[in-house]
């Protein structure tokens, strides 16, 4: 058998297995491998872009929780310093309420006391009055006997009037 | 070394060196395994032939084995026409049938196709028990798809572009066949060591193959490059160039044909020489047989490592320019 002229038996058998060899692996074989193969690398490659998203957003949240560790920590010292504020202002406060009241107190006092002396006044006056008025009737009384005692008497009274205005 | 041995043997030698060759890289109706104290050992196949005269015949190469006639049926003989093939009697004319024999080569072929089926289908019917998409597969199944992520990755995506996965399941045929063949035919046992991937008829066929997928599924831009190419226009005037690449759609094919057949025989050609060396050394005395044959082995030892390697190689070479070939008739007009 010459070794480079093909032969027809040859060539029968090979056109016929190559065919169903074909046949069999193109439709059973190899889809099979290279499309679960394929599937597998697109997962793969999703899973890593994946994972990177993940540590992104880990990052971010991490930059968030930092960022909110500083606010809260502003916050703190903020009302702590409203606190302080706020006290002091009470305390600040108090004292003028105390104060006010104390003012409003003497105040009452000194009024009451203006009251009472306005009254002790008033009496005085009426006691001076009526005084005037016993006065003027002794005088009127003595009338005439003679006229040098008569004006020894108005200054005798004149002075105990005055005297007693003095007083009180 | 063959050459200074072979004189010197060519005398007295009991071997033919031709018969001892070509038997076995040629092909033969009955697979002859071993010789146990002269007493042929051989595999009989089938031989099926069909006669304009008489019609089909179907029978054990058994019958025909020692040049006896059966049925009107006997292998020519060396000095007449068809020699070695079957052919009918007729008075005295040798008539050849039509011979779709199991010879060995047909034999081989199918053992070996087996294998391969067996292979790849074993690997892909992981796929079918298994989510791949949560797991890889390990040990067998992770061997097949290494191998076949290797061939479609380096070789059929590289070379053929875009519309690569109409072409992949052909390309990996190709590759896993010529691969499991050119291995086979590397080990020296029955029911191996048929030379299958170094027989011109398989290689014709595959090559045939691939002309078939460049040719038929070209598109348009192929045949305009072929037919009517961007060339100044003194060179459409002769048309210089669509004659060279029409030649070009059969020296394409014709240079895998004959690569692949060329080197897988050349390959078993210095094996089988290398091993004759032993037989062809034996009257030249001990000592000198024996040094030769420790030689002889040592550098068989070498070529069988070469050989793995080149049954590597071709497979991957007649994948890559299958691959380069589709490519290039699936190539997209160039946009200016």
């Amino acid at each position: 058998m010459s070794l480079i002229t093909p032969d027809f038996g040859l060539l029968f058998w090979m056109t016929l297995i190559f065919g169903i060899v074909f046949f069999l692996l193109a439709k059973f074989g190899f889809p099979m491998i290279t499309g679960s193969v394929e599937k597998r690398s697109e997962r793969i490659n999703a899973s890593i872009a994946k994972a990177r998203e993940a540590e992104e957003k880990l990052h971010s949240l991490a930059d968030s929780q930092e960022k909110m560790l500083k606010q809260a920590q502003l916050e703190q010292a903020r009302i702590l310093k409203e606190t302080s504020e706020a006290r002091d202002q009470m305390i600040a406060q108090a004292k003028e309420d105390a104060r006010e009241e104390a003012r409003k107190i003497l105040e009452h006092a000194r009024m009451e006391i203006a009251a009472e002396k306005e009254s002790a006044m008033r009496d005085l006056r009426r006691q001076v009055s009526l005084l005037s008025v016993e006065v003027a009737e002794k005088i009127v009384r003595k009338n005439l006997k003679d006229s040098s005692e008569q004006m020894e008497l108005i200054d005798k009274l004149v002075d105990e009037v005055a005297g007693m205005q003095d007083r009180s | 070394m063959m050459t200074v041995l072979l004189p010197l043997s060519a005398g007295a030698a009991d071997i033919d060196m031709q018969e001892y060759l070509f038997g076995h890289v040629g092909d033969s109706y009955e697979w002859h395994v071993t010789t146990i104290k002269e007493k042929p050992v051989c595999v009989y196949l089938p031989v099926i032939v069909h006669s304009k005269s008489t019609g089909w015949h179907c029978f054990s190469s058994r019958h025909i084995a020692e040049g006896e006639t059966y049925e009107g049926f006997r292998i020519a003989h060396a000095d007449e026409p068809h020699a070695g093939k079957i052919v009918e009697v007729q008075g005295s004319e040798l008539v050849k049938p039509l011979d779709i024999s199991i010879t060995k080569n047909v034999f081989g072929l199918m053992f070996n196709s087996a294998v391969v089926l067996l292979i790849i289908l074993l690997g892909a019917r992981w796929y079918r028990k298994h989510d791949a998409v949560e797991e890889a597969p390990k040990g067998f199944a992770g061997l097949v798809e290494m191998l076949v992520t290797m061939v479609e990755d380096d070789i059929i995506k590289e070379c053929v572009g875009k519309d690569y996965k109409r072409y992949s399941p052909y390309l990996l045929t190709a590759f896993f066949f010529i691969f499991i063949n050119n291995l086979m035919g590397i080990i020296p046992f029955f029911p191996f060591g048929a030379n299958i991937t170094g027989n011109i008829a398989v290689t014709l066929v595959l090559a045939l193959c691939t002309s078939v997928a460049v040719n038929v599924f070209g598109n348009k831009q192929y045949w305009k490059d072929i037919l009517w190419p961007d060339v100044p226009i003194f060179l459409k005037a002769f048309p210089l160039m669509p004659v060279i690449e029409i030649i070009g759609i059969f020296t394409k094919p014709f240079s895998l044909m004959i690569r692949l057949f060329a080197n897988i025989l050349a390959g078993h050609v210095m094996l089988l020489g290398v091993v004759a060396v032993v037989f062809l050394t034996a009257e030249l005395g001990t000592v000198m047989n024996a040094g030769l044959s420790v030689i002889a082995v040592v550098f068989g030892v070498f070529m069988d490592c070469l050989e793995l390697l080149v049954a590597f190689l071709q497979a991957y070479v007649f994948t890559m320019l299958s691959s380069v070939f589709i490519g290039l008739s699936r190539q997209e007009p160039e946009t200016e």
